[in-house]
């Protein structure tokens, strides 16, 4: 009885689940900022109750990992081990502002969500960042503006001094050798330790010194940060 | 006199051959019967065009609402600034953007749309030529940031259908954004506008905000309300007729 019961079932959900299986869908993310870089990108498809991060949760060690050192192998192998699929560093590097990789093909197979990070660089720990985005059953173009938040890991504090691991303070480079130096440190007296909205670095125009390592003229940003265009086929 | 020769004879050929055109026209001519086609009456299409200025005190220069085809794109996000849209974003000026090969059609607003203020543009169109619109305007206390709607569809729009939206501030990229005295030419500094040098990164993108003088930028004649947070502008689009 059990067993032709839950036979069924799973016939039943296979047939209804049948039109949304199986989406080849093409990606393209646009670097928006004026003056940072993304570091090496993660495009995931995956179900719907799955996320690599979620605003005003705390951030998982994995996604800590990629906020604040730009390293999504946690991250990846989360999805991929989870029957999800991805596309793991597609730019091949850093993506400079006003770039944008293109043409990045993605096999959903069952998986029905999108997710994408990055680390802005030069920052402390902000993202940028789409959290299980539903892929359109219909085939078309769409275009969604992306935000940059906050992993709530590690004080902004904007000195660079090479801290990429999890838990080591400080901006690990800024790429474009724009950054300065033996800035003081900004006094961040923020209590969000979960995900959230970036309020935006500070920077100042000193570069040998000042509170801050980031230059105000280039490393500010507003929301939105990127640009993604979804094409499912 | 050989060369001569030489140049005569296509022209010859040119000649006989128009010859026979003609002829064949007035052949065609002869069998004609008059038909009188009374063209269609044009149906003609409306859209109402609201934009509201969301910001604290930056003034935009004068709208402009163009029609074009689906395919035309005043900026791409990434890429390298026309000259026209330098020209709006560094100084308001829309002449060129009008004049762009690929505008079908356009009209501007009144004057400068100030901050918490509304305007509404009317677009009359032939039904055959409705496809998308774009829109731009300045933030005039800036050295090139703009905003505006870029190719949007309005075809199959219903009569009184609605869209709203709400959209973020652009730099052209085209001028640094120094904040400096002299180099703005709204009425928080009354400086230039449209400068042909190009000294910033020289590609569109999401503007990073002015910091002003009370924020660390010492040559800044901006203050803390000139500052602005995304979005700078609300667009709703209503088609009435």
């Amino acid at each position: 009885m059990k067993h032709t019961l839950v036979t069924a079932s799973l016939m039943a959900a296979g047939l209804f689940s049948l039109p949304t299986f199986a989406a080849d869908i093409e990606v393209s993310v646009t670097n928006l900022t004026h003056g940072n870089h993304f570091t090496p990108l993660l495009i995931a498809a995956h179900d719907a109750d799955s996320h690599l991060f979620q605003v005003g949760t705390q951030a998982s060690a994995a996604l800590q990992k990629m906020a604040e050192g730009g390293d999504i192998a946690d991250l990846d192998a989360a999805v991929t081990g989870n029957a999800g699929v991805t596309s793991a560093n597609p730019a091949m590097g850093l993506l400079a502002a006003g770039a944008n990789v293109s043409d990045v093909m993605l096999d959903t197979g069952d998986n029905t969500h999108l997710s994408i990070v990055a680390m802005v660089l030069p920052t402390n720990d902000a993202f940028m960042g789409v959290d299980g985005w539903e892929i359109p059953t219909e085939a078309g173009t769409y275009t969604m503006y992306v935000n940059a938040y906050d992993a709530g890991t590690e004080a902004n504090d904007e000195i660079i001094n090479g801290g990429g691991m999890s838990g080591v303070p400080g901006i690990p480079a800024a790429p474009s050798g724009d950054g300065g130096v033996n800035g003081t440190g900004v006094m961040d007296n923020s209590d969000n330790s979960n995900i959230h909205t970036h309020p935006g670095v500070l920077g100042d125009m000193d570069p040998a010194g000042g509170m801050s390592d980031l230059d105000s003229r280039v490393h500010r940003w507003l929301n939105p940060v990127a640009k993604v265009v979804v094409t499912v086929k | 006199m050989k060369r001569t020769d030489f140049t005569l004879k296509p022209s010859l050929i040119a000649m006989l051959a128009a010859a026979t055109l003609l002829t064949a026209c007035g052949d065609d001519n002869d069998d004609d019967t008059a038909v009188v086609v009374t063209p269609p009456a044009p149906v003609m299409q409306t859209f109402a065009v609201t934009v509201t200025n969301l910001t604290a005190n930056q003034p935009m220069s004068p709208v402009i609402l163009a029609s074009h085809a689906s395919d035309a794109m005043l900026w791409n996000t990434g890429e390298m600034a026309s000259e026209a849209l330098e020209k709006l974003a560094e100084g308001g000026d829309t002449a060129d953007i009008a004049a762009l090969s690929v505008i079908e059609s356009s009209i501007n607003g009144t004057g400068l749309l100030m901050p918490g203020m509304s305007e509404t543009l009317t677009l009359t169109l032939d039904e055959a030529d409705v496809a998308s619109i774009s829109l731009a305007t300045m933030l005039v206390n800036t050295n090139d940031a703009f905003t505006g709607i870029n190719s949007y569809t309005i075809a199959g729009m219903e009569v009184d259908a609605t869209t709203a939206m709400k959209i973020m501030a652009y730099d052209a990229g085209t001028e640094a954004n120094s904040e400096a005295k002299g180099t703005m030419p709204g009425p928080a500094d009354g400086g230039e506008g449209f400068n042909a040098s190009r000294d910033d990164v020289d590609f569109v993108h999401i503007h990073p905000g002015v910091i002003s003088m009370y924020d660390g930028l010492a040559d800044s004649v901006l203050g803390a309300s000139h500052r602005f947070d995304n979005p700078v502008l609300a667009v709703t689009i209503m088609r009435t007729e």
